[in-house]
């Protein structure tokens, strides 16, 4: 029961995200070209919905359904790894035209040459964690 | 939750789609026109990228397997992806978050602006 919740919040996922168009190549590309609102029509309403429900959460101090609090914890800083790490992550994310879930939902459409690209990503957080500790923060 | 991604990818395609093409911009399909990618908006990846004709090439395989882990690395490096910085990151008004998000458009823009007529531009 515990691991169906997640499925059903994956398969939720993984739907609106084919229906509202966010997983394609093409839409990602429109974005970048600033020829289209579609995506930050998508991504502004899912920003302006989690505000709202972020704050009703911190306000009621609302229960989770297993009933315990929920927290979520602050991200860490650093202006280097954020502004050269994004950097990094948006070349490919316009490259390959789709983020870390889309790339898994990609799949499920039937998009199988995708997983090359979980196989490289996969490679990349594994090299991250070994030169981790050289890079600036 | 990845599994169920996947199941809702499959769902998606296979039962709530009724084939309809993605209503880009004009202008968007002519600018993918003079880089090579026809048909823009037929499917929901370019077949110049992801069919396996186009995969099994040294270029082909660079472009998949290079773009998936600079995805990795930078969503590690920075502290999050999309979701964890863009949308949820803002949602919970992280300064953080802010400032890598402006990083994923700095590269995006970088990318589809000034290496993709390098790459793709025959």
């Amino acid at each position: 029961m515990k691991l169906l919740k997640f499925l059903f919040v994956g398969i939720f996922f993984g739907i609106v995200l084919v229906k509202s168009e966010a997983v394609s190549w093409y839409r990602i590309f429109e974005m970048f070209k600033f020829q289209s609102f579609h995506m930050y029509g998508i991504i502004g309403s899912a920003v302006i919905l989690g505000i709202l429900a972020i704050w009703v959460i911190k306000k009621t101090q609302l229960k989770s359904i297993e009933n315990e609090p929920i927290t979520i914890p602050p991200k860490d800083k650093g202006m280097f790894r954020l502004l050269i790490g994004g950097t990094i992550f948006g070349l490919g994310w316009a490259l390959a035209g789709a983020c870390p879930g889309p790339m898994y939902i990609l799949v499920g459409t039937g998009v199988f040459s995708m997983l090359l690209v979980i196989g490289g990503a996969i490679l990349g957080t594994f090299v991250y964690g070994i030169v981790r500790d050289k890079l600036p923060h | 939750m990845v599994l169920g991604a996947v199941i809702g990818g499959f769902i998606a395609v296979t039962f709530l789609s009724d084939g309809s093409v993605i209503d880009l911009n004009a202008k968007t399909v002519s600018d993918l026109n003079e880089l090579g990618f026809k048909n823009a908006g037929a499917t929901l990846l370019p077949p110049e990228i992801y069919n396996w004709t186009s995969v099994w090439s040294l270029k082909g395989l660079l472009i998949l397997i290079g773009a998936g882990f600079i995805v990795g690395f930078g969503t590690r490096y920075a502290g999050g992806c999309t979701s964890g910085h863009a949308i949820t990151g803002l949602s919970n008004l992280q300064w953080p978050s802010f400032i890598a998000t402006i990083g994923f458009f700095i590269g995006g823009l970088l990318m589809i602006h000034v290496l993709f007529p390098l790459i793709f531009a025959s």
